[in-house]
């Protein structure tokens, strides 16, 4: 069927992919961009290397101070900024698609603050490594996305109400997080406190290594989903007489959705509204009707690296990158809200 | 429509007491006020007997537990009293002016404004005195009021989710844009930080009195704006056609909900939830009736919240969970149980 859109196929064997011409385009863009903004973040810094410095550290050509600074210093940051961006703007456009609204993030309807919890108590009680962090967040996160389906389920479930749900179940994880934090001694309460306004401070080769393989995966499984993902949008029964199993596709979505958004927040803690920013955002760029996976990851690493960079260099001493994230998403929201509120 | 229909079958009407059990429902509410407020100067890390903090009061010598009595509960409990009366009736009267049921000071990100611009007050200008940065906790209510109210209206009119989603939204940017000023000036905030968790511990009497005559004049204002509030909650029209003046009491509404809000926020930091329930509670008590409404949430709501602070006191013995962490776990299930209603756009 031509829709009037430009359509790439290609075919290996029994695989075929359909790429829509515009959207290739729109990635490639944002990924140079990326690649653009990751150099600028790799040379600026108290000791300032020119990009010629930069590209030659990244292909093994210096050793010494500058390698130390390019490949153990700044690296780690700016490949945890891309890949937990492109997370959570995955994570951000599965939710979307799926509860039909633009503004059902993770971490207005509690997903984000649920994580967290899971990963305070990680933390409180016994201490844990990066993985016990992300089992705990992922547990804190699923049960937070249960029960907020659970209250929001009256009949069927209403948009608006699992969000209001949401909101007040946040409130409350918010509070039981404040009072975790207040619990903790000192020295964990500071570091707790920091990390909870998302911030990639502490990030290592290991959280980006390991959290990097577990969004590989996570996101392969997304590709997987995102066709029977885009029937459903059209509603159950429509999915249905196409062939597509509601139930199972939609569990599935949930738990990849928060499995990406645990994964994340066990590392730098809950970045706020880049998954609500990033699915609208790459879908005004490629002119698409509904929620595209591969722009929206795109966007959301470009997203989480300039705000990261901002967050560094903006103020004396650095803040953390989910200040910067929660103010550019909220001045989104309220545009949004201005304009639906207008038409 | 044929037949105009006079008859109005509501929950309403059909329960709609009389004047006499309004009066004995109020009295009896004023009475578990003052049985919580005792409680409140009782209960704490050490229990005091009712018979000494009668001696505090009235004859006053230098035991201990006078001096705790003098110097920290009753000042905790004049605080609980003046924040949740000005709470209570800032929710009924926002949830009237805005015709929504979901409406809460603290949902709708009245507090966070407030907060963030006694924060830029205290934290930025150095301003140290309350009735000094009293006036930044006005204006950024009223700003956030305004703005809430502008992005929650429709061409339907306003629309109670949306109005919520634009408080959280306001509600979150400005939260975040102040702990970006707390975390690039770490010392000047230092003092900051206990009122920004929303607490009414450790505040003196020193805080309520500058804060009190604007409380007053607010609820002088609630009350002449109540009798225009209950017409208006028949729609504009009906409203207008019985000679209100719908500007004029928007208005006087706001500017009582303004000191309301900013005066709480100035004493005690955001405290959110308590202005939710209560409202409601009074509203099942007399029915639609604003003026009523007022009298019950001014009694009802520091009930509820001395209630909480004690519950803070008591549950993690010998520890203290701050009254706000309280609130939010009694008021988010009312707000989950108000949306799971089946009308949750009427009011």
């Amino acid at each position: 069927m031509d829709f009037g859109r430009r359509v790439l196929v290609l075919r290996h064997r029994r695989i075929s992919v359909r790429l829509e011409r515009r959207s290739v385009v729109v990635c490639a863009v944002l990924a140079l961009a990326a690649a653009g903004m990751a150099v600028l973040a790799l040379m600026t810094g108290s000791y300032q290397l020119s990009p010629g410095q930069v590209v030659s550290a990244l292909t093994g050509g210096e050793t010494g101070l500058v390698h130390d600074i390019v490949v153990e210093w700044r690296l780690p940051r700016v490949a945890a900024a891309l890949v937990f961006g492109a997370a959570l703007g995955v994570s951000g456009a599965v939710f979307q698609s799926m509860l039909r609204n633009p503004l059902a993030d993770p971490g207005i309807i509690g997903f984000s603050q649920g994580s967290y919890t899971g990963a305070l108590i990680v933390i409180l009680v016994v201490n844990g490594t990066y993985m016990q962090l992300v089992g705990g967040a992922l547990l804190g996160g699923m049960a937070t996305a249960v029960a907020v389906y659970v209250l929001a389920h009256r009949g069927g479930v209403q948009g608006f109400r699992l969000i209001v749900v949401g909101i007040g179940l946040s409130a409350m994880l918010d509070s039981l997080n404040t009072w975790l934090i207040l619990q903790a001694d000192l020295e964990v309460a500071m570091a707790a406190a920091a990390w909870g306004a998302g911030s990639l401070n502490g990030v290592s080769w290991d959280q980006v290594v390991l959290g990097g393989a577990c969004i590989t995966v996570l996101l392969l499984l997304a590709g997987m989903l995102s066709r029977p993902m885009r029937q459903l949008e059209l509603g159950d029964d429509a999915a249905a007489s196409q062939g597509v199993r509601a139930s199972p596709v939609r569990l599935g979505l949930i738990v990849v959705g928060v499995a990406l958004t645990a994964t994340v927040t066990a590392a730098s803690g809950p970045i706020a509204f880049i998954s609500l920013l990033a699915p609208q955002i790459a879908r005004r760029l490629t002119r698409t009707a509904g929620i595209t996976l591969a722009p929206a990851a795109f966007v959301g690493a470009l997203l989480c690296l300039a705000a990261d960079y901002i967050a560094q260099h903006i103020a004396p001493t650095p803040l953390p990158v989910g200040i910067i994230t929660i103010m550019l998403g909220g001045g989104y929201l309220g545009w949004l809200l201005f304009t639906e509120a207008r038409k | 429509m044929t037949t105009l229909s006079l008859r109005h079958d509501g929950p309403g009407t059909a329960t709609v007491p009389g004047p006499r059990r309004r009066v004995t429902g109020l009295v009896l509410a004023l009475v578990a006020l003052l049985a919580v407020l005792v409680l409140s100067v009782m209960i704490g890390s050490t229990t005091i007997a009712p018979s000494v903090v009668w001696d505090a009061l009235f004859h006053p010598s230098a035991d201990i537990d006078q001096f705790a009595i003098r110097d920290y509960r009753l000042p905790r409990t004049i605080v609980g009293l003046v924040v949740g009366a000005a709470l209570g009736v800032a929710g009924a009267l926002i949830q009237a002016l805005t015709r929504n049921p979901l409406a809460d000071p603290g949902i709708l990100g009245l507090h966070a404004g407030a907060s963030f611009a006694v924060t830029v007050a205290v934290g930025l200008l150095g301003v140290r005195d309350i009735a000094g940065y009293m006036w930044f906790a006005f204006a950024g209510a009223l700003i956030v009021t305004l703005m809430v109210l502008a992005l929650g209206a429709t061409r339907q009119g306003q629309s109670p989710t949306v109005m919520v989603l634009a408080g959280v939204c306001v509600g979150a940017v400005l939260r975040g844009a102040g702990s970006a000023l707390e975390l690039t000036n770490p010392d000047a905030f230092d003092a900051m930080r206990s009122w920004n968790a929303g607490s009414i511990v450790g505040r003196p009497l020193d805080l309520v009195w500058p804060i009190l005559p604007f409380l007053a004049v607010a609820l002088i204002l609630a009350v002449a704006v109540a009798g225009p509030l209950n017409a208006m909650a028949m729609g504009d029209d009906l409203a207008v056609a019985q000679g209100v003046r719908l500007a004029r009491t928007r208005v006087l509404a706001i500017i009582a909900l303004t000191l309301l809000v900013g005066g709480a926020t100035a004493i005690a930091g955001p405290i959110g939830f308590a202005g939710l329930m209560v409202p409601h509670v009074a509203r099942w008590i007399v029915g639609p009736h604003q003026r009523w409404i007022f009298a019950y949430s001014v009694v009802l709501a520091p009930i509820l919240l001395l209630a909480s602070d004690i519950l803070g006191r008591i549950i993690m013995h010998p520890s203290e969970i701050p009254v706000g962490i309280v609130t939010a776990f009694v008021g988010a299930p009312v707000l989950i149980a108000l949306v799971r209603r089946k009308k949750a756009s009427g009011l």
